[in-house]
């Protein structure tokens, strides 16, 4: 029993990385119809800059702090320079050039830090947590930041002009034009705004998968995962997808498949979904005007 | 327009000139390179048929290339199949498996096939060494086989004859691309990536064509698979992950989406540029390893913003502005 809820927890912590990193890529399928490809590279690349922070003997928090604020910088910068110019180009092009942006992330974190596999620190480590002893201190602080990232990105979405702006930007841009607000700037913090949550799900998944140019391409294909179960236009579907992800294969891996096939739990959902309910548990169903 | 000297003709002719005298000028390791190339031609003809063509995106094209070589080496290695027989066989599996994932790649739209295909080719070298089938893949140490000798007492060595044996392959394999594309069910093909809604008004059946294609595609990439197994003599779980499938991506996009004759560029290019980031790490040391990334993400990008028609499209077009001068 203990062993099982030892799954549990740790389902649920790397779950939790799911779920903000799939809200990161809701977030920009909402504004664009397009998933971001180098979503995971850049969480990693955001997450070398954090070690190296704190390589420096900087403090956790306050590498914390500096990394989410360079990325949410960075997420801009690449929308305005990278990604903008293909904003009318077909799907296949837009694929393309993420996958460009991926490879370029990849190769950039490998040429600067290494390849070789590295420890990342945890800001909760010591004894677990209220006495109990299925959950480590890093598995429970990182499902609460998960969960207080997911409050405030609803907070800012639902209680602040800059994200209802966004909201209507992303659902009707040519009304949202019309009333004032800059549709182009909007859809660039959006970029900002999931690179910077990329940033922290590369953070705290980085004490669990540790630290090496490949280790959010499992991430994110979790991420995917979570986002296609819970409905890739819906924020909320995509957060419970995530969990709902983190723990599914987790227990798989421990008790049907095995750890060493982990991923194919994420291929067999992804195409499960897609087979037998293509709009997600909680999307919407997608009709085209012919 | 008469039959005589047309450039493209004589190009092709050309090119294949220099091809048939490759194996008898060079020798050893450039051969096996200029097998490679090969390879890497007919598995990019596939792919380019699927998302050139057709504008079905697939990121996991890697993974049918695996099961045409684990096809190859666990019927030559484990069965006793002859080599010549093994390769149609894995090929054939290859379209068979392409046609199934074909089959709900019809619900997803462009972007959901580029998750899946994505995850395909993620998970691919996991199931690839999967404990449960060890008997046949034999794990994570993967599956060796004899390197076939020239048949017939025939006065080539293993290495020519195996680079005789790929350029068969990928001269039938053009040949019979070149006449699908350019046939009723090309124009079909064509039609439902430019318009599909106007192609099905038009009696294209689409999950027919979709899902064919798709199979044919995998048929591609399984041959070069299996003819990869041959020529490498080993197969094994690292060689076929996301790197794989991707480098195919960037063969098709630096040769030109949708041409043909461009997969040769793409093809040589996927093979020589890790080959230089390795002479490089000699003198630069591990962070060479990062250039074929840097130098693929950059050509990605750079490709879709100025050369959309990549290698073969900025060669048609310098073509035909020479042509006009005339």
């Amino acid at each position: 029993m203990n062993a099982f809820l030892h799954q549990l927890a740790s389902g649920a912590a790397l779950g939790g990385v799911y779920a903000i990193m799939a809200l990161a890529l809701v977030m920009i399928y909402q504004a664009t119809q397009l998933v971001n490809f180098a979503q995971g590279e850049m969480a990693m690349f955001s997450t070398y800059f954090a070690w190296k922070l704190t390589d420096l003997g900087w403090p956790y928090w306050r590498a914390f702090a500096v990394t989410v604020v360079v990325s949410f910088l960075g997420g801009v910068l690449i929308e305005r320079v990278v990604v903008r110019p293909f904003a009318k180009a077909p799907v296949l092009a837009s694929v393309i050039v993420f996958i460009g942006l991926s490879l370029i992330f990849n190769a950039l974190a490998g040429w600067l830090y290494g390849y070789s596999v590295t420890d990342f620190p945890t800001p909760f480590d010591g004894p677990p947590w209220f006495g109990q002893r299925a959950m480590s201190a890093h598995e429970s602080g990182s499902i609460l930041v998960s969960l207080a990232v997911l409050m405030l990105v609803y907070a800012f979405f639902r209680f602040t002009p800059l994200g209802l702006a966004m909201r209507a930007a992303a659902q009707n841009p040519t009304s949202s034009r019309l009333v004032g607000i800059r549709v182009g700037w909007m859809l660039a913090i959006g970029w900002g705004l999931a690179a910077a949550i990329g940033a922290i799900a590369g953070m705290m998944a980085a004490p669990i998968v540790y630290l090496d140019p490949n280790m959010m391409a499992g991430v994110l294909l979790y991420a995917f995962a979570g986002a296609v179960l819970g409905g890739i236009d819906n924020p909320f579907g995509a957060a419970f997808g995530g969990f709902a992800v983190g723990v599914t294969e987790n227990l798989m891996g421990a008790y049907v498949v095995g750890s060493e096939v982990k991923l194919s739990v994420a291929l067999a959902i992804i195409v499960g979904v897609l087979v037998w309910r293509p709009s997600g548990l909680f999307g919407r169903r997608l009709v085209a005007r012919v | 327009m008469s039959r005589v000297a047309q450039p493209g003709t004589i190009l092709r002719l050309a090119v294949l000139a220099a091809a048939l005298a490759f194996p008898f000028a060079a020798s050893g390791y450039h051969l096996y390179q200029g097998a490679q190339v090969l390879i890497f031609a007919i598995a990019l003809l596939g792919l380019n048929l699927l998302t050139g063509v057709n504008g079905q995106i697939s990121l996991g094209h890697g993974a049918f290339f695996a099961i045409g070589g684990y096809g190859a080496a666990i019927l030559t290695a484990k069965l006793g199949v002859p080599y010549l027989l093994a390769v149609p066989l894995a090929s054939l599996v290859c379209f068979g498996a392409g046609f199934l994932f074909g089959f709900p790649a019809l619900r997803f739209g462009g972007l959901y096939l580029a998750l899946a295909t994505f995850a395909l080719a993620v998970a691919t070298p996991q199931i690839l060494a999967y404990k449960g089938f060890d008997f046949l893949t034999g794990g994570s140490s993967g599956v060796s086989l004899a390197k076939p000798h020239a048949p017939f007492a025939l006065p080539l060595t293993t290495d020519q004859w195996l680079y005789c044996l790929c350029l068969l392959c990928a001269a039938v394999l053009y040949w019979a691309a070149r006449n699908l594309v350019e046939s009723r069910v090309g124009r079909a093909l064509v039609a439902l990536r430019d318009q599909p809604i106007a192609a099905e008004a038009m009696g294209v059946n689409a999950a027919l064509y979709k899902t064919t294609c798709f199979g044919v595609s995998a048929l591609y990439a399984g041959v070069a698979g299996a003819l990869s197994a041959l020529a490498v003599g080993f197969v094994s779980p690292e060689s076929f992950g996301l790197s794989l499938s991707l480098s195919f991506l960037v063969g098709i996009v630096v040769g030109g989406l949708g041409s043909l004759g461009g997969v040769l560029f793409g093809a040589l290019f996927i093979e020589f540029v890790p080959n230089l980031a390795d002479q490089l790490s000699v003198t630069f040391g591990e962070s060479a390893k990062a250039l074929p990334g840097a130098i693929y993400g950059g050509l990605l990008i750079l490709a879709m913003a100025v050369m959309p028609g990549g290698v073969a499209g900025a060669l048609e077009a310098a073509m035909r502005r020479v042509s006009r001068k005339k």
